[in-house]
């Protein structure tokens, strides 16, 4: 029981400093905006916590449009927004500090070798329902759906112009790992989860494999460059150029100090 | 007799410190309870105050973030799942209880509990990740697809099993000794004394042990989110895949905000009510039984 025994003290005196930090937190930072963003703005705010005494990172959710509202508006000094900044928000810089990137993954023994945006539609829709129409083999499609809630079926709903009211899933899952492993005991399905967490397991010998969209390779590189179609960057955004505080911020969330944070949630980090 | 009031022998009045420790203790337990209920309905309140509690039962389909919030196929399912996997585990626990306390020679019966016993000690995760990477194939190959109802209420029943099993020959082997002799006596045969005298005789004990069972099939969560397939129908075929109430919870409480959210504490506030209401009915039907 050595652990609990200076694990005790430890509590008492983090729980101690944070009053501390609470009492004190003259810095203070609002970070509103994207679910997708918010558990990682959370983290990254913890990291940067630590780091920065006497400051403190509140993360809230609500968004991609409540972060574009609350930026502006000054409610918030940093808005969270899960996309490309539209022609209509000028008035806001955009601080990219992530890419998030869905693959569509088949069983490797699936001889199909790409799918077309309409073809896949068509399939998540019910309209096809034989690996055949889309030059396979004579065998039952099943589609592997994303749980309610989750960023990987928000993108991918975007990007097919679907509701997911509209999905004839087979199965639904939750995590990434659920997903692949789905797939990969299935040779007739179909999923899609997030391009790191796939390129991961595929080379580490799963069977499954990642389908390129529209000629472009589904890899983290690719995702990075931004090149893929299905992704998005995750920003940051403030109105105008941040002040002192908020750019230290920002600076951290880009740097290379926070990869592992941003790997961790199957995110791509920006720089290398 | 027994009593808790002050031994005028004892110098250290212990009994008189220890009780009221022992009843706050005991408080908090029960207190607990009463906590997690309120926090539940709390966290519920801004759906089951807004859109109104018949949202739940009225809206065909579950799809919170269009709000649209029909819980009802997903109960529906959580009962089919549960009491199919109850309907396949009491007989095979019951035969296997029996065969241990009366017919299997001690060596083996004594194996046969410890493996039992193992069997029940597996975290849930562990047999999701067997049916998902065994069992559902298996399925699949016998009818494509795999994941689905019926593998749901196969693993539930392995999962559950162990638990009918060692309770029902607790409560088979505390059946008095008087009655095996009163059987013995008037010249029954085994079969004619288990099944007419020890088996009636520990009825109270099997039963509750079926409830714990249930109630552990309606909560478990990790397997059944595995292999159930977790799409949101009304379970009409054994081969089609299902949602439960835990696990969807499970798959979007992760993600969920604003009413989403508080829809997801609804549907627990459902299943414990659900829960609640199963063990009060046990506890009647028991009560009943006793009075025979």
């Amino acid at each position: 029981m050595k652990i609990s025994a200076w694990c005790k003290p430890m509590i008492a005196v983090f729980g101690v400093l944070s009053f501390v930090v609470v009492a004190h937190a003259a810095d203070r930072l609002m970070l509103t905006g994207s679910s997708t963003i918010a558990p990682l703005a959370l983290e990254i705010g913890k990291r940067f916590e630590q780091q920065n005494p006497g400051v403190q990172v509140d993360v809230q959710s609500g968004g991609s449009s409540r972060g574009v509202a609350d930026a502006r508006s000054g409610l918030a000094d940093i808005g969270e927004v899960s996309r490309a900044l539209n022609p209509d928000e000028h008035d806001l810089v955009a601080h990219t500090i992530a890419m998030d990137g869905v693959g569509l993954i088949l069983h490797s023994n699936n001889p199909v070798k790409s799918l077309s945006d309409d073809q896949i539609r068509a399939i998540y829709i019910g309209r096809i329902t034989n690996w055949k129409e889309v030059g396979g083999k004579d065998a039952r499609i099943t589609v592997v759906n994303k749980a309610e809630g989750r960023s990987t079926l928000e993108l991918f709903l975007q990007h097919f112009k679907l509701k997911n009211s509209q999905i004839k899933a087979q199965a639904v899952i939750g995590e990434n790992q659920q997903g692949i492993k789905t797939v990969a005991g299935n040779p007739g399905a179909i999923g899609y989860v997030s391009i790191g967490s796939a390129e991961f397991e595929e080379k580490q010998g799963t069977p499954i494999k990642l389908l390129p969209m529209n000629g472009v390779a589904a890899t983290v590189e690719n995702v990075r460059a931004g090149r893929f179609p299905l992704s998005r960057p995750l920003n940051l955004v403030t109105k105008g150029v941040p002040p002192a505080l908020a750019k230290r911020f920002i600076d951290f969330a880009r740097s290379r100090r926070v990869n592992d944070l941003i790997e961790a949630q199957f995110f791509v980090p920006v720089e290398r | 007799m027994i009593s808790s009031r002050r031994n005028s022998l004892s110098q250290w009045n212990a009994d008189q410190r220890l009780a009221p420790l022992l009843a706050l203790l005991a408080a908090g337990a029960a207190l607990i309870l009463l906590l997690v209920v309120g926090f539940l309905i709390h966290e519920a309140w801004p759906v089951l105050n807004a859109g109104g509690w018949q949202r739940f039962f009225a809206d065909d389909n579950w799809y919170p973030l269009e709000g649209r919030f029909g819980l009802l196929s997903m109960v529906w399912a959580t009962f089919a799942a549960a009491f199919g996997a109850v309907l396949l585990a009491v007989p095979l626990g019951l035969a296997g209880a029996i065969f241990q306390c009366f017919y299997a020679p001690p060596a083996i019966a004594k194996l046969y509990r410890s493996v039992l016993a193992l069997l029940a000690g597996i975290p849930s995760v562990v047999y999701g990740l067997w049916g998902l990477t065994v069992l559902v194939p298996l399925v699949a190959h016998w009818q494509p697809l795999g994941t689905s109802l019926l593998s749901a209420i196969l693993i539930l029943a392995l999962m559950i099993l162990p638990t009918v099993t060692l309770t029902s020959a607790t409560a088979l082997g505390a059946v008095p000794k008087s009655l095996l002799n009163g059987a013995a006596a008037l010249g029954l045969t085994q079969k004619g004394t288990i099944l007419g005298v020890t088996v009636p005789a520990a009825r109270n004990g099997i039963l509750s042990g079926i409830l714990l069972a249930t109630v552990r099939a309606l909560g478990e969560t990790m397997a059944v989110l595995m292999v159930a397939g977790n799409v949101v129908q009304n379970p009409t075929s054994l081969f089609e895949p299902v949602r439960v109430l835990t696990a969807n919870i499970a798959l979007e409480m992760a993600y969920a905000t604003g009413t989403h959210r508080a829809g997801l504490f609804a549907s627990g506030l459902l299943l414990t009510s659900l829960v609640l209401l199963l063990a009060w009915l046990a506890a009647r039907v028991t009560d009943n039984l006793r009075h025979v």
